[in-house]
């Protein structure tokens, strides 16, 4: 077993990959001298250099452009994108290339792409850096979308996404880089499958990234409670793991859906929506959600911390549809 | 939901025989419904094709409640795609051409239960009417339906707590609101007996004619001239009836009692008479009578066959005016012109309601009765 955190799990998983495939290179912003916005890729330069670990300027549309074409051009690029609201500015790239250029080719032309990006709230960044947009993401046919939520994930998503011959966006959530805890030597972990974190019998709690944590908490004091939640961690936000959903949800009849997104025409309402189609007669009380307020995210700590989603609102909601 | 009785103000749709797009015409048998009475088939009363279902199995809706809707000839389907049922009655929209006329529609309240509950209910023919939710806005839940434990009704039998009640219901409200008179007369039935033992020694078991059939024949073909024993007693007076209906009291194993109608008994020979009285005793027994077999009933004929006791008195059920009651034939001593013979008799009873007829009347009725078994082939 090693000892590491989340951000060395995904560093190391950066050097693996460069090391085994000298076609891979890691471009982004303050990624080189900086050491990464996030310090994940803190001595990587030094390692392999300037011309695999390559500053960018503040252009967005432009290293996230550039990569896609040098994907196209067989390289195996990772582009880290400082945070998901920055990645709006290489939206265009990112749908309508990366995500396109596969089917309006024909097939001729694939874009093997990872980009990296941080995502989510509660370091007192402000509305502009602070917001969860993967959901966005995973409306978009053509991209994978992952949610690696533990550092087990961090350290084994990566290899898999370089090998995928599509664009894969990875969202890191910032407040998990800190995480510190034991992952095995070998790390091998797949990028299709959601993994049931906790074993559960009256409830299903299902979540992502960021949260996951929280949900875990709150299944610990639901158990004080007499309350057994089954937490179900998607790890994979496009193409959803619906059997994983609805095996567990046929298992325990009720579901609260966790989802630092906004809720409005969320990830959430499609993994609800999908229940709905998928296991509407197994059934026992309706589905609720914990989402974010649909506010900007606010700066101030306690306004922030109210917006969103907290281990006591996912306890409430299971308690609520479970009458306790 | 049709009435099935006075009494009745709710039923659940059980199962339903035809499917959206069947063609049905009358009399056909399209669902059946599990009420206090036990497991009935529901007849349609008009020709045409189902266009769409209100109602799923399992839910149990109150009088008057559509249940399905029915296009005729030439008429366009509903405007909405048929398809789905619609699991909540409160939102079935208002019959158009469906329904015979019967009690308006009943304001519905919604029924909560979860989907998972009403899944489990509808596997194991529970009624979720029946159950207590425990939900959080005491929605019936997945454990509520597990908690219940009822017998299934349909089709291993009839569930005899709620019949239990519904006789209560309606025999006390015959005794709280109809004036019954009582009359008896013994009559000697030898005559009729032997005709039936050479009738039946040329015919096969199955073809067959007991005693019963000639007594409610008899009673029928009586009430053609007696029509203030037949119909019902409503609203203040009595609608005499010209169809004659005769209910069959049908005591059930277990306990229990039905009486359905055998339609236009005046009018059937023996024979086939007495197939429908075999069809409905096997029927009843097994729980399965069908609507107008259970609403129609004009009058009521209770007959205690070989194995009761020499007479009874019994309690008409309402809104009927009249119940028609013979007792066990036995041979007594009897005067035959100047000398006393050993002869099969029987006692026969009339209960009647004041409102309506008077014990004259009812004599004159009783005596018509004896004398059309006295010509037994007649009948």
């Amino acid at each position: 077993m090693i000892q590491t955190t989340y951000r060395e799990a995904m560093r190391e998983a950066i050097r693996t990959a460069m090391q085994d495939d000298p076609g891979t290179f890691l471009m982004g912003e303050d990624v080189g001298h900086y050491g990464g916005c996030y310090a994940v890729s803190k001595g990587l330069l030094k390692e392999f250099g300037p011309q695999r670990i390559r500053d960018t300027p503040l252009s967005e549309s432009g290293f996230t452009g550039a990569g896609i074409g040098a994907a196209i051009g067989g390289m195996r690029p990772i582009v880290e994108i400082m945070t998901c609201n920055f990645s709006l500015l290489a939206l265009d790239q990112i749908m309508n290339n990366a995500a396109t250029i596969r089917h309006m080719s024909g097939g001729q032309f694939t874009v093997p792409l990872v980009i990296r990006m941080a995502t989510g709230g509660g370091r007192q960044l402000g509305a502009q850096h602070s917001h969860s947009l993967e959901g966005w993401y995973a409306h978009i046919p053509g991209l994978r979308i992952l949610a690696p939520a533990t550092i087990e994930d961090a350290r084994g998503m990566l290899a898999p996404a370089l090998a995928d011959p599509d664009p894969v966006l990875i969202f890191e959530n910032a407040l998990l880089y800190n995480d510190a805890g034991e992952i095995p030597d070998e790390v091998s972990v797949d990028i299709d499958h959601a993994a049931i974190r906790r074993e559960g019998s009256d409830i299903s709690l299902i979540t992502y990234g960021g949260s996951l944590g929280k949900s875990l908490a709150a299944a610990e004091t639901l158990e004080g409670e007499g309350i057994s939640a089954e937490v179900l961690d998607l790890r994979v936000l496009r193409p959803l793991d619906d059997a994983a959903i609805l095996v567990s949800v046929a298992k325990t009849r009720r579901a609260v859906i966790v989802d630092e997104g906004w809720r409005s025409g969320s990830l959430s309402a499609e993994i609800a929506m999908r229940i709905m189609e998928g296991g509407f007669w197994t059934l026992d009380a309706p589905i609720a959600r914990v989402c974010s307020a649909e506010v900007p995210m606010p700066y101030a700590r306690h306004l922030e911390e109210a917006a969103m989603p907290g281990t006591a609102q996912i306890v409430a909601a299971a308690r609520q549809i479970l009458g306790r | 939901m049709p009435s099935l009785g006075a009494d009745m103000e709710a039923g659940t749709l059980v199962e339903w025989m035809r499917q959206p797009g069947d063609e049905v015409t009358y009399g056909d048998i399209i669902a059946v419904v599990e009420t206090d009475k036990g497991a009935i088939e529901v007849e349609v009363f008009e020709d045409g094709r189902i266009d769409r279902i209100l109602v799923e199995p399992g839910t149990k809706v109150p009088v008057g409640t559509p249940l399905a809707e029915i296009v005729g000839a030439g008429q366009a389907p509903h405007a909405e795609a048929a398809g789905e049922p619609v699991p909540n009655p409160a939102s079935a929209p208002p019959p158009e051409v469906t329904k015979p006329a019967a009690a308006p529609p009943a304001p519905t309240t919604l029924l909560r239960a979860s989907p998972a509950a009403r899944s489990l209910a509808a596997e194991q023919g529970i009624d979720l009417g029946t159950i207590t939710g425990t939900g959080p806005s005491g929605e019936i839940r997945r454990a509520d339906v597990e908690a219940a434990e009822q017998p299934a009704m349909h089709p291993s039998g009839p569930d005899l707590a709620p019949m239990r009640r519904a006789i209560a219901a309606a025999m006390e409200r015959s005794k709280r609101e109809i004036p019954h008179y009582y009359l008896t007369h013994t009559m000697d039935v030898s005559g009729p007996q032997s005709w039936l033992e050479h009738y039946n020694s040329g015919h096969p078991p199955a073809e067959r004619i007991l005693l019963g059939a000639l007594l409610v024949k008899a009673s029928a073909l009586a009430l053609r001239v007696f029509p203030e024993f037949n119909g019902f007693y409503e609203q203040g007076h009595h609608a005499p009836s010209d169809a004659i209906h005769v209910g069959l009291a049908i005591a059930i194993r277990g306990g229990g009692l039905a009486a359905p109608a055998i339609h236009d008994t005046d009018t059937l020979p023996l024979g086939e008479l007495m197939v429908k009285m075999r069809d409905l005793v096997g029927r009843v027994r097994k729980g399965g009578f069908r609507s107008s077999e259970v609403s129609d009933p004009t009058v009521t004929v209770s007959a205690l066959g070989d194995r009761g006791v020499e007479a009874l008195l019994p309690v008409i059920y309402p809104p009927q005016v009249a119940i028609i009651g013979f007792g066990t034939p036995l041979p007594r001593a009897w005067a035959v012109g100047d000398a006393v013979a050993v002869r099969t008799v029987l006692s026969a009873s009339l209960a009647a309601d004041h409102r309506v007829s008077d014990g004259h009347r009812g004599a004159l009725f009783l005596r018509r009765i004896e004398e059309l078994l006295q010509r037994p082939e007649a009948l």
